[in-house]
């Protein structure tokens, strides 16, 4: 029996625990919330364990990390950056590919929160209507934000990137910030469902592209247990990646989810009653006789 | 085994087709907008300025990342990030020479800590730099040109001497004092600020601008005579005649020199017009009514 989306979880907590039906969401929280601390830890209290921001930080003075999208946007200008920013490019870049790239749109960006708000009040306050955009609009845009720095010579994507401002905001100053994660979460309420990182985000698209290798991720292990109340299409931010896996064992696809817009925020986990999903590794997929590669199935599911 | 990719996409190629078109023609007007929208965002005001070594303009707003490293790095605490709502295209680096000039650090951290390069490695010693350069700007305001002694951004310069220097010329309001008239020398100015900062009036008569603002710049097709004139060691065209100055006897002209010399005092005859004997007395007459 199918639950109504304002109900997702209320039987993983009767069956678990409150606790337990949170376990993923507060990690991610913790994640979330942890890495902006030790971000402002220096401004605001002189405890200096890494300066910069999520564009370019250099930790305990030593350790550089580059996020990897900014970066690739700044050398289609035309421009030649230092050993150090390809160094914690190249370090990013690797932890991301081994973990999923959209590891960084649930335990690291911080709009995720804000549109995790909104998507918790947008079932709560039972809003179901939701303008239609293709889920790929976002391959789109991210080949424009390419596309504009090396016709305009500038990065043109910086200067509106949700992401970097309202990170930039906590960290260094907020100014007019705030109005636009205003206007993405009142879109995401109102207009669309995951509407800004589902559909139109490009730093969630490029990052989607470093997961199609990953090693981390969900697998609907226990889904012959699946008694289809419907909570983890609820709360997932991309729920087309869920059916195959859970769904697909008729078709011979593995129970591993493995597109690449699986986010791994574990939140399947969380408010599943009967525990089908679990955190697993894609080698897993292939354990039993008779199941398909991962591949045969699309990867961008639009 | 069914391939699941088509059964489950459920649309048609015309469908398929029509929604990417639908797509591509959104994200591209998006572009567009976002187009003009940067061509607007990315025009620094003038007090906007960029940290040492800074690329030029156009080429900074592709260089730079927006990490903020440079701020973090700076140990006087004067660059900011540019905020949304702001002028400045935002998470830029900058600093406002009146609140908060350059100190011009030898080690030019903010340069070290940049990690794209938009602060120019290449920049080792800080003055080259060219942030911009200090113009004084308000020529009635500045109290030098008054008559007082002020010289205080001459004497708060980096680079004394060099990047700021001042000229006395005569001051003709009291006729016989100077005015200490401060000078700036692009060829040494880093544009660091700390004149504009230290300036005493209400608002700073000597400002920081960026340099094609600060800068004029001579038609190419300019050639000046005395300088064509060296380069080529004599004259290109017909030389000058000397000029031949019409003057009273035992009195000459030097042009670049002394000026007027009176060869001997002594032996000129008494005057026998209404005008001194003394040349320079009528030169230096003063203005009829005072």
């Amino acid at each position: 029996m199918a639950n109504m989306p304002q109900d997702a979880g209320i039987e993983a907590i009767r069956a678990k625990g409150w606790v337990n039906a949170h376990k993923w969401l507060l990690l991610r929280r913790a994640s979330q919330l942890g890495i902006l601390s030790i971000f402002v830890a220096g401004p605001w209290f002189g405890l200096w364990i890494i300066k910069g921001n999520l564009a370019s930080s250099l930790v305990l003075d030593i350790l550089p990390l580059t996020d990897p999208y900014i970066l690739l946007q700044a050398m289609v200008s035309g421009v030649t950056p230092e050993t150090a920013a390809f160094v914690g490019a190249a370090i990013v870049l690797l932890f991301y590919v081994l973990v999923g790239g959209r590891v960084y749109c649930s335990w690291v960006c911080p709009v995720n929160m804000v549109t995790d708000a909104a998507g918790w009040l947008r079932r709560t306050l039972r809003i179901h209507g939701s303008s239609y955009a293709s889920r790929s609009t976002r391959y789109w845009i991210l080949g424009l934000t390419l596309v504009l720095p090396a016709i305009t010579g500038g990065i043109v994507w910086e200067l509106v990137n949700p992401v970097s401002i309202l990170f930039r905001g906590i960290v260094f100053s907020m100014g007019l910030a705030w109005v636009l994660i205003l206007a993405i979460f009142l879109f995401d309420l109102l207009v669309s469902r995951e509407g800004w990182c589902g559909h139109y985000c490009p730093v969630g698209a490029f990052y989607s592209l470093l997961s199609n290798h990953a090693v981390l991720r969900v697998s609907a292990t226990n889904r012959e247990a699946c008694d289809d109340c419907m909570d983890c299409f609820s709360v997932c931010p991309e729920p087309q990646v869920i059916k195959p896996a859970l769904k697909g064992a008729a078709q011979g696809i593995g129970p591993i989810i493995m597109a690449n817009q699986c986010t791994n925020c574990g939140r399947c986990i969380d408010v599943c009653a009967v525990d089908v999903f679990q955190f697993n590794n894609r080698y897993s997929n292939r354990s039993k006789s008779g199941i398909q590669p991962a591949k045969d199935y699309s990867k961008h599911t639009v | 085994m069914a391939k699941p990719d088509k059964s489950n996409t459920g649309i048609n190629r015309r469908q398929f087709f029509t929604v990417a078109l639908k797509t591509a023609c959104s994200v591209s007007l998006m572009g567009i907008g976002l187009g003009f929208y940067t061509q607007r965002a990315n025009a620094l005001p003038p007090l906007a300025i960029r940290p040492p070594g800074a690329l030029p303009e156009d080429d900074f707003l592709g260089a730079c990342i927006r990490c903020g490293l440079c701020v973090r790095d700076c140990p006087f605490d004067i660059l900011f990030l540019g905020q949304l709502g702001d002028d400045i295209p935002s998470g830029s680096p900058y600093f406002i020479a009146r609140t908060g000039p350059c100190e011009m650090c030898e080690d030019i951290p903010c340069v070290e800590a940049c990690p794209t390069n938009a602060l120019d490695h290449s920049l080792t010693d800080i003055e080259k730099a060219r942030m911009g350069l200090a113009v004084l700007i308000d020529q009635e305001n500045c109290i030098a040109f008054q008559g007082l002694r002020c010289e205080v951004c001459f004497n708060v310069c980096p680079i004394r001497g060099k990047a700021i220097t001042v000229k006395m010329q005569p001051n003709v309001r009291s006729g016989k004092h100077a005015l200490f008239i401060p000078i700036v020398h692009s060829d040494a100015c880093t544009g660091c600020g700390l004149c504009e900062k230290a300036c005493i009036l209400e608002k700073a008569a000597i400002k920081v601008l960026p340099l094609d603002l600060a800068k004029g710049e001579l038609g190419s097709h300019y050639r000046f005579g005395w300088k064509e004139k060296q380069k080529a060691g004599g004259s290109l065209v017909t030389p000058d005649v000397e000029h031949q100055y019409n003057l009273p006897e035992g009195v000459r002209y030097e042009l670049q020199g002394e000026g007027l010399i009176l060869d001997s005092k002594a032996d000129s005859p008494p005057p026998l017009s209404p005008f001194s004997s003394n040349p320079l007395d009528t030169l230096n007459r003063k203005p009829e009514g005072e």
